[in-house]
């Protein structure tokens, strides 16, 4: 089956079928991932630029990685999304690059819909590597790759996301992709943390976390972040561990068999206690690993890559 | 600047009007309404069209001085004649600000010499619009101006509204109200709701409007000024000013086409054109508003007209500037709500003539005889296709970009003397 995306926005904009292809695309490059020479030629002579108006470790390496490995000629612009303010608006960074002629643009913004500007006004495919609170698709395509790697199967699983519902691209894209997977969703957070109309999205909110993790064969931990919310959002960090941290005691609510995931990074002690974090349940770094190989998948499926190894 | 315009329908809400007449104009000022007039100077045959007295819009931007870049008067005030408006009222928050005689008599002078249409300057409430102190309140009135207004930003401290409200009271200016709660909007950049979640973007709930009419009718009831609240997007804010004048408050309100037309779904696709303050609503404040033009609770349309350079438009949602053109567009949306059975087109044409006039203090808006000769013709047939490049204004931010329009301004006369033909 054919990919017919040029630019990867969001989950919201594929289809079950495209996800099925992105993952099984995945999984066959994870094979590279463990050989001693870990590089093949498929994109060799393509140009990836890493546009990263945020900062990113975890996601900018797993990106880069993924384009070294196939071949691609990689580079990194790292830039401080307050710098428009006094510098360069995004429309001329956007020309600047398209004058270079890159392949694809991976980006990442704090304002949401910042990716969609871009594809708007270039013509070279955008992988949106995280907007503002709105999407990170590449994020919830390997969450999905890691649960079916441990369930075999995504239909009719049970997934609870807790945390900050209203700041996370996480959750978004994970919800749009979940239910195309024919899974379900549930939603917990303190009240602030619930965006109004989440509901009507298909996800099933709850007040209370362990209402949302009981009989769940799925537990995704949101990061909180601190940076971002200020005073006014919860009272104190020891609060919230209580009531909304993921702990060995109501993780015993979710299923036996039930996985831990967390995008990352971790706080460990309030949304997730590092007994859970490095207990048998979690699954985080296998997420990192999923990460370059759901990548590699994006950058050679949009780079119209034919005939794989 | 003698005329006739003969037989078209003439609509006069402020004396109850609908019929075909004449209409007389002698000196610049209308002379007689009437049947079979005769008369010397110019006949305009309006036959099938619409008469009215001329349009106006009490909440303009006109960008002069200081960001003639977007807009200035002369930019400004032809699109207002081609939007059939012949009085504007223009904001304040201008560079310098409207804070003194100075800069009121630079705008009324500029309006006179090189204008197209009347323009009636708002000053500020607050001097620089920093809500710290009051502005000289007396000789902003003296140099001409009718209201004041903090537009832009809303008088943050409920001590300094209240003292303003005291002070322009005795001398009979308006006191006009951008009301928002700031600590409520917080970082929102568009309405609060199941859009702004799907679109991750921060939302400005309705509470951050009522919460400030609330006060602001309040301190007006406390203190008997006269208080025009612009721009109500919310059902909320509707219901409070409907319920203050029941209660005898000197209180009117305006509200845009924009607010009456679009909801926030238009944000989707991230279009920065559909970013305004207070931001596009849902479909309940959509029809609250609706109900609040045909009731009455509604004393105006105003298109809070807000040129913005491309610059400023092509960037991030979250941080372009808010607001459109809305003097070129507000007459056929207008008309679209007669279409809609929403308003009588009687109703429509008060909201556009004799509510902004009253709500302003000023003796136009009517075609009584005496009064200026203010007229809009209005072809209600006409279909048109919005063009920004071909819009009057300098700028070019429209939501309506490529709607088919019906309806437009084919002669608006100012004082006497036609100043847009179409």
């Amino acid at each position: 089956m054919a990919f017919r995306h040029k630019h990867i926005l969001g989950t919201e904009f594929l289809s079950r079928e495209d996800i099925e292809l992105i993952l099984d695309t995945a999984e066959s490059f994870k094979e590279i991932n463990s050989r001693e020479i870990k590089k093949v030629p498929i994109l060799r002579g393509k140009t990836i630029i890493n546009l990263f108006f945020e900062a990113s470790t975890r996601t900018r390496t797993s990106f880069e990685i993924a384009g070294k490995r196939l071949s691609a000629d990689t580079v990194n612009i790292s830039a401080s999304s307050s710098s428009v303010v006094k510098g360069e608006t995004l429309e001329d960074t956007a020309k600047n690059l398209e004058a270079m002629k890159p392949d694809i643009v991976v980006m990442r913004h704090s304002a949401s819909g910042a990716p969609h500007y871009l594809a708007e006004r270039i013509q070279s495919s955008v992988i949106n590597a995280g907007d503002g609170a709105h999407e990170h698709p590449s994020q919830a395509l390997l969450d999905l790759l890691t649960i079916r790697e441990h369930k075999g199967t995504l239909e009719g699983l049970t997934v609870a996301i807790i945390g900050d519902i209203t700041h996370s691209r996480v959750a978004r894209s994970n919800l749009y992709a979940m239910q195309k997977m024919g899974m379900k969703v549930r939603l917990a957070g303190p009240g602030t943390m619930v965006p109004p109309g989440i509901e009507k999205l298909g996800a099933e909110v709850h007040t209370d976390m362990r209402e949302a993790i009981r009989g769940a064969d799925v537990v995704m931990m949101l990061r909180i972040q601190l940076e971002r919310q200020g005073k006014t959002m919860l009272p104190t960090l020891r609060e919230y561990a209580q009531f909304f941290g993921l702990n060995t005691e109501n993780l015993k609510l979710a299923k036996e068999d039930a996985i831990v995931l967390h995008p990352g990074p971790m706080n460990r002690g309030v949304e997730i206690s590092s007994y859970v974090a490095d207990g048998p349940q979690n699954v985080i770094l296998e997420q990192v690993e999923n990460g370059v190989a759901v990548r590699m998948a994006l950058l050679y499926l949009v780079a119209g890559g034919e005939a794989k190894e | 600047m003698n005329m006739l315009i003969k037989g078209g329908r003439v609509i006069d809400p402020a004396q109850g009007i609908d019929e075909i007449l004449d209409v007389l104009i002698v000196d610049g000022k209308i002379a007689k309404v009437g049947k079979n007039l005769k008369g010397e100077g110019e006949t305009i045959d309006a036959a099938g069209k619409l008469v009215t007295p001329g349009l106006i819009d009490l909440h303009v931007h006109l960008r002069d001085p200081g960001q003639e870049y977007k807009e200035d008067i002369v930019s400004g005030t032809r699109a207002a004649a081609a939007g059939g408006f012949t009085s504007v009222a223009c904001m304040p928050n201008t560079s310098p600000v409207n804070d003194n005689k100075a800069v009121t008599l630079y705008i009324r002078n500029k309006a006179k010499e090189e204008g197209l249409v009347n323009v009636f300057p708002v000053g500020s409430i607050t001097k620089g619009l920093k809500g710290e102190s009051l502005a000289e309140m007396g000789d902003l009135k003296e140099a001409g101006c009718l209201a004041v207004s903090d537009d832009g930003r809303p008088v943050a401290s409920g001590e300094l509204m209240r003292r303003a409200m005291e002070y322009a009271r005795p001398f009979g200016l308006v006191v006009i109200a951008h009301s928002e709660e700031l600590s409520i909007v917080g970082e929102g950049v568009m309405n609060d709701g199941f859009v702004a979640t799907e679109l991750g973007l921060k939302g400005i709930p309705w509470v951050a409007e009522d919460a400030a009419i609330a006060r602001d009718v309040m301190l007006a009831e406390f203190t008997g000024a006269r208080l025009h609240v612009a721009h109500v997007s919310t059902k909320g804010a509707v219901e409070i000013v409907r319920q203050a004048k029941k209660r005898g408050v000197k209180v009117t309100c305006e509200a845009t086409p924009h607010h009456f037309t679009l909801t926030d779904e238009a944000v989707r696709g991230y279009d920065t054109n559909a970013k305004m303050n207070p931001p596009l609503r849902g479909a309940d404040d959509v029809a609250a508003i609706r109900a609040g033009l045909a009731d009455g609770a509604i004393d105006a349309i105003a298109t809070d007209h807000a040129p913005h350079h491309i610059d400023e438009k092509n960037v991030e949602f979250n941080i372009a500037m808010n607001g459109i053109v809305g003097l070129e567009t507000a007459l056929p949306l207008a008309l679209k709500l007669v279409e809609e059975k929403v308003l009588s087109l009687a109703d429509v044409i008060a909201r556009l003539t004799a509510g902004p006039a009253r709500a302003l203090g000023i003796p136009r808006g009517t075609l009584k005889d005496g009064a200026p000769a203010d007229v809009t013709i209005i072809d209600t047939e006409l279909a048109w296709t919005v063009e920004p490049s071909k819009l009057l204004s300098k700028s070019k931010n429209t939501p309506f970009a490529g709607w088919r329009m019906t309806g437009a301004a084919i002669y608006t006369i100012v004082n006497g003397k036609v100043v847009w033909q179409r």
